[in-house]
């Protein structure tokens, strides 16, 4: 698992006007960190590489994951992960729930469920499968969409924001577990922010937007 | 080409014989068992309503007759409905396999051929209904020629409150009389409802110098000097009607709510036992009972017809026969139930029967066969067509 | 499949609507070939104008139609200016969703014995206060205006309106707008009316035109509260539509083209009487009055507000003692006594009535469902969003009146040899369920964060999974809600089961406005409570089913 995440000359337009336009590669476990204010486009920047642009806008260019173009795929066969500032658990779910929808199919109902409680105890919400997520502190609730993204083993990861909404000393935390948790698996990471700090502790290269 | 008069007489059922033949009653029993019969009849009185789910249960327990009722709200939607599927090419299996109905409902089916028939006169319960006395074999003077079978008898009486009428009245003219001396407590169902033509016809029975004009047809008569001391009459008593004339009950069963409600106290009604029925039933007080005029009032026969295009005729006519069955009509008359009068003759039954009809006890309000009176024949319905008319343009939009 | 299903949708909701409009068309030129007639001819005109109620039924179509929506506005429009996000207003929201159930014909019956001069308001108040032993003879219901029938409407459309009212104060961000108002010196009822209302009224024109349209063209209603010399003329209409000789056809026909019109007019009246409010309202912006009258709009707002959900919840009531009552006669304020005669009578027709009318609710809504989902599904994923022009497609089996097209449709129906029947009926329910049920879910569809369907993309859940098992159990609440709407739509519907389901589909409601005309209000009120509690069911079940299957997950509740 060591992929490079490349945006191609990619430019996206809406109405012939430029919203954004980046050409960059970002190496295994490296961190890239897009920043500026907000409406600058850093968001529909990663929806072009999620694959969820909106109809409004225009892209042209092109994401290579590993050298493979996966511009045309649909977003669940493009292995590129995302997290945002806002919590999105799913509300109907249990954490374990939340937790096993990301993982790949296969396995008895027995595997999953131990290899969902082995990964809560490794960030350290042991016991945890069978809460409701609207329990949950905003920290824990950061660690366990972070859990899940990579239990669906992404092959790059995106942040949006996905440190703004906690407060100073868990956001710290949260981010030096991400940053970590990345780099362990060789993950290419893309981050927009507003937040010179978050950019600081990326400790990679820094594209700033908009000034 | 020269197929075609064959293929054309192949198409054509014979216009004389009804399939299945009636006279063959096993082969009809036969072919009802399991047939379902859309009865279209009014639904506007809970009491008859309640009486043909009855008659459903039993034929479904004698015969394997599914009876649904679709209650209508005017039973010319039924022909309505006849017509346009006719227009429509719906020749068999139509929407309607029996209807209630009778004057000029089953006067514009037959004239247009819209009907099963004939099969009244072959149904085996045929050999009780009393042809003598009774107006079975003609319709509001239209002959019957057996496409309908009678089930209900009906004369015109007045249901009246005793708490607060001292005498009966025995004339539209005393009707009149007491309604102006106190206005505001009498009214009668909007025409063109058939119980508010009803109370013009009778009106015009009681009050015409020329009642053999009537039985002719309305273009045959002069109708304004014939008709000159109905609307005479009408001009006078309209300001003394309840709500001066300017609303009027939709129906007769909305002039018992009216009587319990204390709003008026006397209405029209065109079934002897009604007001009795109606008391058991909480609908309407104790104190009312009923009077027919001196002169005697209107009497006509409620029958069923089959339409030409049902699909379950075999059934209807099961249904038609239990209706002139001795149970039935037993039923039908025991006030609790309906109070209708029977169609039968009981010197026909058999004495088993006879003696039930003898012990049931016609209740309170209802008037002794004796006491209802003479009976006076309907109009020809074209009478009915043109009082209706004229009826609305006078009265039927406010000035 | 899914991309074609707009379409379809379309095709399902105005498809019946045009026919039936070409249907009246032809017969009112006298062509109806199945009856040997063949056209042009403008007799069947001919005859209608030389109806002798004509101009009193137009009239009377107009006033009530014109006077029941204005009203209703004005009730909605003080009530919310003056008491939005008051504990009152919260108290009145409650009790919105069960009185908008209440099916028209059940609050007809229920309002007209309350009102009536033997009802239960003089009943109460007899004869201690009035003196009268016996009811007055005073023309209140059936009275030849039409006001009788226009309080029935009102009582109807003010909860209608108030839940459009809602539904638009969330998108125009009422409370900025407000509290800036406010600030600058200009109380409750003036700063809404001012800064607020213009940009509702935006959002709720097109149900505002509904209730103009429906409340010109009611049927059931003006047949139980409406006069009758002459009646409206949707109900001459369906009376012409009833009359055994065949020339009525053509002119119910012509009468249903000359509703078309009446009410296309009104629409135009409607909205010049728009444009005039609008240039008044902009003199008004300028003369910067802070409103002096507000205290007293408030307390009239709260008031005509408050009467009409009281009368719908007294009406309701009535019809509860009525269908338990023994003898009763004026001026007893309650029966003599109460039996369980009336509920062994007609209990067990109302039951087959009440499996025939879930039936029937059930697949149209079922089918509406499904075509819903589908558009909103297809929406979402084509990113285009519904524009005004969809909008108003959505609107408009709502805007034409249904006398005008539904006589046309049974005539096609038999035309073309459909057998009648549920089947019919169901799709004529469709036309009328699907705008409720799209309209419903829509906003709460379009309210659900994308980013959930983002994530769960990436997580590697392709579309479908992303729908079965992520988006629709997040809005099982709204969904069930607006299967409750669609119930409580088909429920109440009259005229599409009368006239497409030839007398052979007997609902709560036919069979109730059939009873209506027997006046025995022992079994209306019986008939009626079973359709109210028709309606009433699934409204509870979508409040109290999310709430148990949801139990616990805190992110769901309300």
């Amino acid at each position: 698992m060591s992929d490079v995440l490349t945006l191609e000359q990619v430019c996206i337009t809406d109405g012939g006007q430029t919203v954004i336009e980046a050409d960059c590669t970002i190496a295994p476990g490296d961190v890239l960190t897009i920043m500026g204010p907000s409406g600058v486009g850093k968001s529909t920047l990663l929806a072009f590489v999620t694959g969820t642009l909106k109809r409004a806008f225009t892209a042209t260019g092109r994401v290579l994951l590993d050298g493979a173009d996966i511009t045309a795929l649909p977003p669940h066969r493009r292995q590129v992960g995302i997290l945002y500032q806002d919590d999105i658990l799913f509300p109907h779910m249990s954490v374990g729930q939340n937790l096993a929808f990301g993982m790949a199919p296969g396995g008895t109902r027995a595997e999953r469920r131990a290899a969902v409680s082995a990964a809560l105890a490794e960030i350290g919400l042991e016991g945890f499968a069978h809460r409701d997520p609207a329990t949950l502190s905003g920290g824990q609730a950061a660690r366990v969409q972070l859990l899940r993204v990579l239990l669906s083993q992404p092959r790059a990861l995106l942040l949006d924001e996905a440190f703004s909404r906690l407060d100073t000393e868990r956001r710290t935390q949260i981010r030096r577990l991400v940053f970590d948790m990345a780099r362990d698996r060789d993950l290419p990471v893309l981050m927009v922010t507003h937040d010179a700090e978050d950019a600081k502790a990326a400790g990679g290269r820094i594209i700033t937007l908009g000034d | 080409m020269k197929h075609l008069p064959l293929a054309v007489a192949l198409c054509l059922p014979l216009a004389a014989a009804a399939t299945p033949d009636p006279s063959d009653w096993e082969a009809v029993l036969e072919e009802a068992e399991g047939q379902t019969v859309f009865w279209n009849a009014w639904g506007g009185s809970t009491t008859t309503n309640d009486f043909i789910a009855w008659v459903g249960e039993r034929v479904a327990e004698d015969h394997g007759v599914t009876l649904e009722h679709v209650k209508l709200t005017d039973t010319a939607d039924a022909v309505t409905r006849v017509v346009s599927e006719k227009q429509a090419g719906t020749d068999s299996d139509g929407a309607i396999d029996l209807i209630w109905i009778n004057g000029a409902n089953f006067a514009a089916m037959k004239e247009a051929d819209l009907l099963f028939g004939p099969f009244a006169e072959q149904l085996p319960n045929w050999q009780y209904v009393d042809t003598e006395d009774k107006t079975v074999r003609t319709d509001f003077t239209v002959p019957t020629e057996g496409y309908e079978s009678p089930w209900a008898m009906a004369q015109v009486v007045f249901m009246y409150d005793t708490a607060d009428i001292d005498a009966p009245m025995g004339s539209m003219e005393e009707i009149l009389d007491w309604s102006q001396a106190n206005p505001g407590r009498f009214t009668y169902p909007q025409p063109p409802d058939f119980l508010g033509t009803t109370f013009l016809k009778q009106a015009l029975v009681d009050l015409t110098g020329n009642p053999a004009a009537l039985q002719q047809p309305v273009a045959e008569a002069d109708y304004d000097a014939v008709t000159a001391p109905l609307w005479a009459f009408l001009e006078e008593l309209t300001p003394t009607l309840w709500r001066q004339g300017r609303a009027y009950p939709q129906t007769g069963p909305a002039q018992l709510q009216l009587i319990a409600d204390g709003e008026i106290d006397m209405a029209i009604s065109f079934s002897p036992g009604e007001a009795t029925a109606a008391i058991a039933n909480n609908q309407l007080p104790d104190t009312v009972r009923t009077l027919v005029l001196d002169k005697g009032t209107i009497g006509n026969a409620s029958f069923v017809a089959i339409p030409y295009n049902s699909g379950s005729a075999a059934g209807a006519m099961v249904v038609a026969n239990f209706l002139m069955s001795p149970e039935a009509q037993l039923r039908a008359q025991d006030p609790e139930v309906l109070g209708y009068g029977t169609v039968l003759d009981m010197d026909k039954l058999p004495s088993d029967d006879r003696a039930a009809f003898e012990d049931l006890d016609l209740g309170i309000a209802t008037l002794s066969p004796a006491e209802l009176g003479n009976v006076q024949a309907e109009p020809h319905p074209s009478w009915m067509t043109r009082i209706a008319e004229d009826w609305a343009a006078r009265y039927g939009t406010a000035q | 499949m899914l991309r074609h299903l707009p379409l379809l949708t379309l095709v399902v909701m105005i498809g019946p609507v045009l026919a039936g409009l070409w249907g009246a068309l032809l017969p009112a030129l006298g062509h109806l070939p199945g009856a040997g007639l063949t056209g042009p001819s403008f007799d069947a005109f001919r005859t209608l104008l030389a109806w002798p109620g004509l101009e009193q039924a137009l009239r009377l179509s107009v006033t009530t139609g014109v006077l029941a929506t204005a009203l209703s506005l004005l009730i909605v429009v003080l009530v919310t200016a003056g008491w939005s996000g008051t504990r009152a207003f919260g108290a009145l929201q409650r009790v919105l969703a069960p009185i908008l159930s209440v099916p028209h014909a059940a609050a007809a019956f229920g309002l007209a014995f309350l009102i009536a001069p033997s009802g239960w308001l003089a009943r109460l108040t007899s004869p201690w206060l009035t003196g009268w032993a016996r009811p007055p003879d005073l023309l209140v219901i059936q009275d030849p205006a039409g006001l009788a029938m226009t309080a029935g409407l009102v009582t109807k459309e003010v909860p209608f309106l108030l839940l459009m009212t809602l539904a638009a104060l969330g998108q125009v961000r009422q409370d900025q707008r407000l509290q800036t108002a406010r600030t600058l010196g200009y109380d409750r009822v003036t700063g809404w009316l001012k800064c607020v209302f213009p940009a509702v009224y935006r959002q709720i024109r097109l149900p505002v035109y509904v209730v103009l349209a429906y409340s010109m063209s009611v049927v059931d209603v003006a047949m139980i509260l409406g006069p009758t010399r002459p009646p409206s003329l949707s109900v001459q209409i369906v009376k012409w539509m009833g009359d055994p000789d065949l020339a009525m056809r053509l002119v119910a026909a012509a009468g249903a083209l000359l509703q078309l019109v009446l009410v296309l007019l009104a629409l135009g009246l409607w909205r010049l009487g728009e444009v005039g409010v609008a240039r008044l309202g902009r003199n008004w912006l300028e003369t910067g009055r802070r409103g002096r009258l507000d205290p007293a709009l408030r307390l009239v707002g709260i008031g005509l507000g408050a009467l009409s959900a009281a009368a719908t919840l007294l009406a309701l009531l009535g019809l509860a003692v009525w269908s338990a009552a023994g003898f009763w006669a004026f001026p007893d304020a309650l029966p003599d006594a109460f039996t369980m005669r009336n509920w062994h009578r007609h209990g067990p027709g109302t039951l087959e009535a009440a499996a025939e009318t879930f039936l029937v609710a059930g697949a149209a809504t079922g089918l509406a469902l499904v075509l819903v989902l589908g558009c909103l599904e297809a929406e979402h994923r084509s990113g285009r969003t519904l524009t005004t022009r969809g909008l108003w497609l959505l609107y408009l089996p709502l805007l034409v009146p249904q006398t005008a097209f539904l006589p046309g449709l049974q005539i096609l129906l038999l035309s073309v040899g459909a057998d009648v029947g549920r089947g019919p009926v169901i799709l004529a329910h469709l036309v009328f369920v699907l705008p409720y049920v799209f309209l419903s879910l829509g906003d709460a569809w379009r309210a659900w964060d994308p980013r959930n369907a983002v994530v769960a993309g990436t997580l590697g859940a392709p579309p479908w999974r992303v729908f079965w098992q992520v988006r629709l159990p997040m809005l099982l609440r709204p969904i069930l809600t607006a299967v409750a709407v669609g119930v409580a739509v088909s429920v109440g519907q009259y005229l599409p089961t009368l006239l497409i389901g030839g007398g052979r589909v007997a609902t709560l409601t036919t069979e109730a406005v059939a009873l209506a005309s027997g006046g025995d209000r022992r079994a209306i009120g019986v008939y009626g409570l079973m359709q109210t509690l028709a309606a009433l069911l699934p409204f509870a079940l979508a409040t109290l089913l999310p709430a148990l299957v949801w139990r616990n997950r805190r992110g769901l509740h309300v």
